[in-house]
């Protein structure tokens, strides 16, 4: 029987009405079910790790609530699992968010699976660390160390499934084995069958981002044209026991399916696709094959797996000092070279009120700003036009917040001491964080589920290791 | 929407230099300083002349002010696609860049802005 998997978030900062529709139509649809929030990035974590440095209740996904609240009762009546990797930095404190949510369902209360052994910073200094391949950053000292947690495979949310977990909670781990485990309970595969777990894994590649195989970020007017933007709807893959696919979305939804939509996010994040790298299963992509089923159907197959790797990799976010910004408008004749002007000014104005080591960019948004390089090569390159709407921004990077907040008052100072008609300054400082990769030995992790509130003597240890 | 893609294509006459742009569409994904750009052929008869022009040399020239280091061309002909994947061209990444983008997920378009000469294979 197909299994189907629904999508109700890609990062954090998602809208947060998507799994409304979705859990509409898994209901409709009656079969077996789960949905998925993917909620954390490498920076989320650390942001996470920082709220709960501040405060002991925080660092679990801000939106949690809002996520969760309008679908709960749905899922908990209908027997829908939801796991979430909401949990960032702190998943007992989100286990006691949904166990609150779940208090004001129908049924008053929920089984709630904990994931347990992705946070490795107490132990990182022992572990054999190889530096993984695409960062060269060098690990850190310890004092300013933030986070270290290691993506886990679908293992221990398979293990919360078995324990009876109605919404399972954790930390890091590959957002794709947030959808495989479902599909590993339900269908019982092997953890050797490479082939399926590809799938599967796939399956998981394809919902992940939520909207991004369903017409959002997509939109190319007059290229590629989406209906229904506003209320894109997120991605539902349906799964066979063999490990056939299909990507759908729900009835009435915005956005679409189409061969190329399923394309763009079957490569995204992907480097060589013959070898995508999860923890579960090495994926062999080259020959997959994509195929328009229907309106909003698209079947995905040809997926191959190989043994998974031995080593999991883990992000160490870090301490990195302050980063500021500051902007301000020049518009009308001349403005170019009003904004230009003004950049020089900044440069060597920064030159001797800065130190030397404080790091600057200078971009002229609306002439070469995203494209350029931090020395503004592109910028050179460009010709100057009479007149337009430029917004000159200056970012700066210190150690010290104080050398930041001076260079972006040397912006601020345009008002007065710059050139003609600048203006709308906006200035921020924010800590900046830092992030070093790193791959870890498999038998050098524990991950475990416990089901939240339970008595310490019914958790148990995972036999599997760091699955 | 088929209507708009097809004059889209009609458009383009044979042995002219138009941007990438109109003959393929691309998505960015990033990885630590590693990006990645996944470009479609919008028509699988147009495949040959991306694989034949969108090479690993012109890519890494187009991303060298970024300090691009190295460039990798996977091809995908079953999805008349190739994955390209640059190394060192987001200015530190997500947590390092200064820039206004440090994920590199407009990099995508910079990517479709590399003139092709269509048909020339």
């Amino acid at each position: 029987m197909t299994f189907l998997l629904g999508s109700g978030a890609g990062f954090s900062g998602d809208r947060t009405d998507a799994a409304i529709p979705v859990v509409a139509e898994l209901i409709r649809r009656g079969q077996p079910a789960a949905l998925v929030f993917e909620t954390l990035g490498e920076r989320t974590l650390a942001a996470a790790h920082r709220a709960l440095r501040d405060d002991p209740a925080a660092g679990y996904e801000p939106l949690l609530e809002e996520l969760l609240a309008p679908v709960l009762d749905d899922c908990l009546t209908h027997g829908i699992a939801i796991l979430g990797n909401f949990g960032a930095a702190n998943p007992d404190g989100a286990c006691r968010v949904v166990a609150e949510l779940a208090a004001g369902t129908a049924r008053g209360e929920a089984s709630i699976g904990r994931v347990h052994g992705d946070d490795i910073r107490a132990r990182l200094a022992e572990l054999d660390l190889q530096r993984w391949e695409a960062e060269s950053r060098e690990l850190p000292g310890e004092e300013a160390l933030i986070s270290a947690n290691v993506y886990l495979g679908a293992a221990p949310l398979v293990e919360a499934l078995g324990l009876g977990a109605e919404v399972v909670v954790s930390g890091r781990v590959a957002d794709p084995a947030l959808f495989l485990a479902p599909l590993m309970h339900h269908f019982g595969w092997a953890w050797d069958d490479w082939d399926r777990l590809a799938a599967g894994m796939m399956a998981g590649h394809l919902g992940e981002c939520g909207a991004q195989v369903t017409g959002g970020y997509f939109a190319d007017p007059g290229f590629k044209e989406v209906p229904g933007l506003a209320t894109v709807g997120y991605p539902i893959i349906e799964v066979e026991e063999d490990g056939r696919l299909v990507v759908t979305k729900p009835a009435g939804t915005g956005g679409m399916v189409t061969a190329r939509t399923v394309k763009e996010q079957l490569l995204y994040e992907v480097h060589d696709p013959a070898n995508y790298l999860t923890p579960d299963v090495v994926v062999d992509l080259s020959t997959v094959r994509v195929e328009e089923l229907g309106p909003n159907r698209v079947a995905v197959s040809g997926i191959r797996g190989k043994p998974a790797p031995q080593r999991l990799k883990t992000t160490v976010c870090y301490e990195g000092g302050w980063q500021g910004e500051a902007e301000i408008s020049y518009a009308g004749p001349n403005a170019l070279a009003r904004a230009r002007l003004a950049a020089e000014v900044l440069r060597e104005r920064l030159t001797f009120r800065a130190p030397p080591e404080l790091r600057s960019r200078l971009d002229i948004v609306g002439h070469a700003s995203v494209f350029d390089s931090d020395a503004g090569d592109l910028q050179r390159r460009l010709p100057a036009s009479d007149s337009g709407d430029y917004r000159l921004r200056l970012a700066a990077e210190h150690a010290e917040r104080r050398w930041v907040e001076r260079a972006t008052q040397e912006l601020l100072a345009l008002y007065c001491a710059g050139p003609a008609g600048g203006g709308g300054v906006r200035r921020q400082f924010q800590r900046r964080v830092c992030t070093a990769s790193y791959l870890v030995k498999r038998s050098d992790v524990e991950a475990f589920a416990t089901l939240f509130e339970a008595s310490p003597v019914n958790q148990r240890r995972a036999a599997h290791g760091a699955r | 929407m088929a209507h708009a893609e097809a004059n889209v294509t009609a458009s383009l006459a044979e042995g002219h230099a138009v941007p990438l742009h109109r003959l393929a569409h691309a998505r960015a994904g990033d990885k630590g300083d590693r990006l990645n750009l996944a470009l479609f052929a919008y028509d699988p008869c147009r495949y040959e002349t991306l694989v034949a022009q969108v090479t690993e040399e012109r890519v890494l020239a187009l991303f060298a002010h970024r300090g691009a280091s190295r460039v990798r061309r996977y091809l995908m002909p079953g999805l008349a696609g190739m994955n390209l994947v640059i190394d060192d061209v987001l200015q530190g990444g997500v947590n390092g860049a200064l820039n206004l983008d440090g994920h590199g997920k407009t990099l995508s378009f910079l990517l479709l802005s590399m003139d092709v000469v269509v048909g020339k294979t």
